[in-house]
């Protein structure tokens, strides 16, 4: 029975992850985590198992979104180098980092992008 | 100076989103509030970094055996479909109203996550 239940939340949470990617093209990933974590995720777990729920989702949602003509790869291209050096770093701070500072900096984050969203 | 501050910008936002802490933020609000990028062009350009990006974090992320891949599958197939379905809606509906009520929520679960106790293992 509970392993149905876990079932079902799972597949729960993808709904709400694919709808908030889906209608704001991106934001499924702030959900994805503390969803992940009510389903029973340690944090380092629910942060990293919800990039390989969102990066497919996200790419899907572009083919709606986007035209040819709103791609800029060009200007995408002189991000990219350093941010795989900074997802280097970044794997290797998730791992050594505690769920406690973790909780903390991401609760500080979605209420940045709260405020963005409300605001900017 | 505009190569350092991309340099910056696109090391946190790497590192940002290799955490799942939503590295797309900082890139998006570089865009459009410094290089002045629409919104819909700002997103763009972020879908095509996080691509990279995001695969690379994944790998580092299964070498390290952080990603619990039993619990990716399920959310995947519920995703794809209301990821197709409320991208198709966004297109037909005005969205202020609920992209502010999403900030809103946003900005409370951030405040009770912050205050939050943690768990006794």
């Amino acid at each position: 029975m509970k392993k149905k239940f876990d079932k079902l939340k799972l597949l729960f949470c993808g709904l709400i992850i694919g709808s908030l990617t889906g209608f704001f093209g991106s934001g499924g990933g702030l959900f994805a985590v503390p969803l992940l974590e009510k389903v029973g995720l340690e944090p380092q777990n629910a942060h990293s198992t919800s990039l390989a729920i969102t990066l497919p989702l996200s790419a899907i949602s572009s083919i709606f979104y986007f035209s040819s003509e709103s791609l800029n790869l060009s200007e995408a291209l002189k991000y990219i180098p350093l941010g795989i050096v900074g997802a280097i770093v970044g794997a290797k701070l998730l791992f050594k980092i505690s769920s406690k500072l973790l909780r903390k900096i991401f609760a500080i984050v979605m209420i940045v992008a709260g405020v963005r969203i409300l605001w900017i | 100076m505009d190569l350092i501050v991309i340099s910056v910008v696109a090391f946190l936002s790497g590192i940002m989103a290799s955490m799942g802490l939503g590295g797309g933020m900082i890139l998006i609000l570089y865009l459009t509030a410094i290089k002045n990028l629409e919104q819909l062009s700002a997103q763009g350009i972020n879908i095509i970094f996080f691509i990279p990006v995001g695969i690379i974090a994944i790998i580092l992320h299964s070498k390290r055996k952080l990603i619990k891949w039993k619990q990716v599958f399920l959310p995947l197939v519920s995703g794809v479909v209301s990821v197709c379905l409320f991208a198709f809606l966004a297109t037909k509906v005005k969205s202020d109203f609920l992209k502010n009520a999403f900030g809103v929520f946003i900005i409370i679960m951030g405040i009770i996550s912050l205050f939050k106790k943690n768990k006794k293992s």
